[in-house]
């Protein structure tokens, strides 16, 4: 796999506060990547370090393998952070066309990358009488100019109302479709679970897991169980290697799986044990009930 | 280096107000022309400016470009806030992220000023020699044109002030308090030059020493004042018993400490900005 982006060991100090602590991780090509987090757990920080906007205080980062420098690097990234910065006095058209000329890129594909966004229609105003959601808008245009090898999006979705929340996820969803790489950053975790295919969880600067979203929880689901006879249910659990961690949740009996086993197959075990179940339900954990617990524990 | 100012020309194209400030200054740069209607009648006297000798060449360069300096606070403005604005809209960050380096960034911002700097320049040149032409009392080739050292420092001024309100503008991020810490800087100056004069070190030339090394002094030194070298002040001096010994030439220390100044604003430029988090 072709890595676009490679980061060691990296870390930032504001002070005494250590913002990004021995963050390592790497982006491949093709895979739609999420960084979670809740606020202050220096995904912005990360970002602003490989888009050369924030000093690093130690460690390192690759673009491309290493071939070129940072600055020429991003001429072949599409970058979107926290909010869209434009030049108020000029129009939609006018802001990419500069950006045209700072990445070095033909202005051909200004009119096609408004009309994806749904902006064709004003791309003459002024960029200071745009509403948020059509700044955001023009912002992703902004970092599409160049089709970039990578598009990086930080909480996209701030602030926006819920109509501008869909809009930026459709478009989002339409150029994963395409086979872009995306870095999508964000503490909204249905926008990530969404979208992404690995996640990289960060808290207090700490990466805490890296991988892809299915390989997120080792374990192979839970089951939330009844039945008429909670302490025969609760004997004939514990008395099998296959189960793990029991435990109550009100009326119900949560248990962990050791190891793969589907619902018919507990339902026929329990049955054998003499344990009729009023209630079977198999889950996985979702992408929020395993971010919760690995923000917790740690 | 066509690039970064082409840039830096299609931000400043659009923006209403650079193109107001440029006008104004431009504009009121020809108004020195003026200066020539001026007449009056003192007593039985009738004074016309024209008639007292400050558009003969070669004396006119120095007193244009003395004169058209004290207008650079106007372009000041337009430099500084070209600079501040970029935080303030946050498109430096957008800029870097785009794919601009820093260095990029302060290069780009130091051309602009050599762009203004050399058509403020090209403008007084041609002001001066239109002027001149038509009121000179002498117009041989080559009296026209001696002492265009004038000219040349005039340049270089120009471009170590905008580099130093670029600097401000890098430093302070808000053109109203870098136009601010400018005023203060000078009176920094002031202060300094008083202290040491009236204060550590009576009755020595140390403090004026010294002060021909202070960048705004330095500035200010490279043209001097051209009023006391007028015909009917000296004659006045003269009468009062006064005699002016002064040197009005262009030194060449003088413009060496200046375009050091401008080679470390412009440094200093990169190094606060390398040196930020955004």
């Amino acid at each position: 796999m072709e890595n676009i982006l490679t980061i060691n060991n990296l870390t930032k100090k504001f002070g005494s506060l250590t913002a990004v602590n021995n963050l390592s991780f790497t982006i491949e090509k093709g895979n739609v990547y999420g960084i979670l987090g809740p606020n202050g757990s220096g995904k912005s920080t990360t970002l602003g370090i490989v888009l050369n906007v924030v000093n690093k205080t130690s460690g390192d980062f690759q673009w491309f393998n290493g071939d070129i420098s940072t600055h020429d690097a991003l001429k072949k990234v599409g970058a979107i952070i926290e909010r869209p910065n434009f030049y108020p006095y000029m129009t939609a058209v006018q802001n990419l066309k500069l950006v045209c000329k700072i990445k070095e890129v033909s202005e051909a594909k200004i009119l096609e990358k408004l009309e994806l966004v749904g902006l064709s229609e004003r791309k003459d105003s002024k960029f200071s009488t745009f509403s948020l959601g059509m700044k955001q808008r023009l912002a992703i245009a902004s970092a599409l100019l160049n089709d970039p090898e990578i598009l990086i999006l930080d909480e996209p979705t701030n602030g926006l109302d819920p109509q501008g929340i869909h809009q930026i996820r459709e478009i989002i969803k339409k150029i994963a479709s395409l086979g872009t790489t995306i870095l999508l950053a964000s503490h909204l975790l249905d926008e990530v679970e969404k979208v992404c295919t690995h996640v990289v969880i960060l808290r207090k600067g700490v990466s805490l897991y890296s991988g892809g979203v299915d390989a997120m929880n080792a374990s192979h689901g839970f089951l939330t169980l009844q039945s008429n006879n909670m302490e025969l249910l609760e004997r004939a659990l514990k008395g099998n290697s296959a189960f793990g961690t029991v435990k109550r949740d009100g009326e119900y009996l949560i248990v962990y799986l050791n190891q793969p086993m589907d619902a018919t197959e507990v339902n026929k075990l329990l049955f054998e044990k003499g344990v009729t179940l009023s209630h079977l339900v198999k889950r996985k954990e979702s992408l929020e009930e395993q971010f919760l617990e690995l923000t917790k524990q740690n | 280096m066509l690039r970064l100012l082409k840039i830096e020309l299609f931000k400043l194209k659009h923006s209403r107000s650079v193109k107001v400030i440029s006008s104004i200054y431009f504009i009121l740069i020809t108004f020195i022309a003026l200066i020539a209607s001026i007449e009056f009648n003192f007593g039985n006297i009738h004074f016309r400016v024209a008639d007292q000798g400050i558009f003969n060449f070669p004396f006119i360069w120095h007193f244009n470009t003395y004169v058209a300096a004290i207008l650079k606070l106007f372009l000041a403005i337009v430099i500084v806030s070209l600079m501040s604005n970029e935080y303030t809209y946050r498109t430096l960050k957008q800029n870097l992220i785009d794919g601009l380096s820093k260095k990029e960034f302060v290069l780009s911002k130091f051309l602009t000023v050599l762009l203004f700097a050399s058509i403020s320049t090209i403008f007084i040149f041609i002001v001066t020699l239109t002027l001149g032409l038509s009121f000179s009392d002498y117009n041989e080739i080559g009296i026209i044109f001696s002492d265009l050292e004038y000219i040349a420092a005039y340049f270089i001024k120009l471009v170590a002030f905008f580099s130093f309100c670029l600097f401000l503008g890098v430093l302070v991020k808000r053109s109203a308090f870098a136009l601010g810490f400018l005023i203060v800087w000078q009176v920094i100056e002031w202060l300094l030059y008083g202290l040491m004069k009236w204060q550590f070190f009576r009755d020595t030339e140390i403090a004026d020493k010294v002060a021909l090394f202070f960048p705004l002094n330095a500035m200010a030194n490279l043209i001097k004042e051209p009023f006391s070298r007028l015909g009917v002040i000296q004659t006045a001096a003269n009468q009062l018993g006064e005699n002016f010994t002064k040197d009005y030439a262009v030194g060449w220390l003088n413009i060496l400490i200046v375009v050091v100044w401008t080679f470390l604003f412009v440094y200093w430029s990169y190094a606060v900005l390398k040196r930020r988090d955004l």
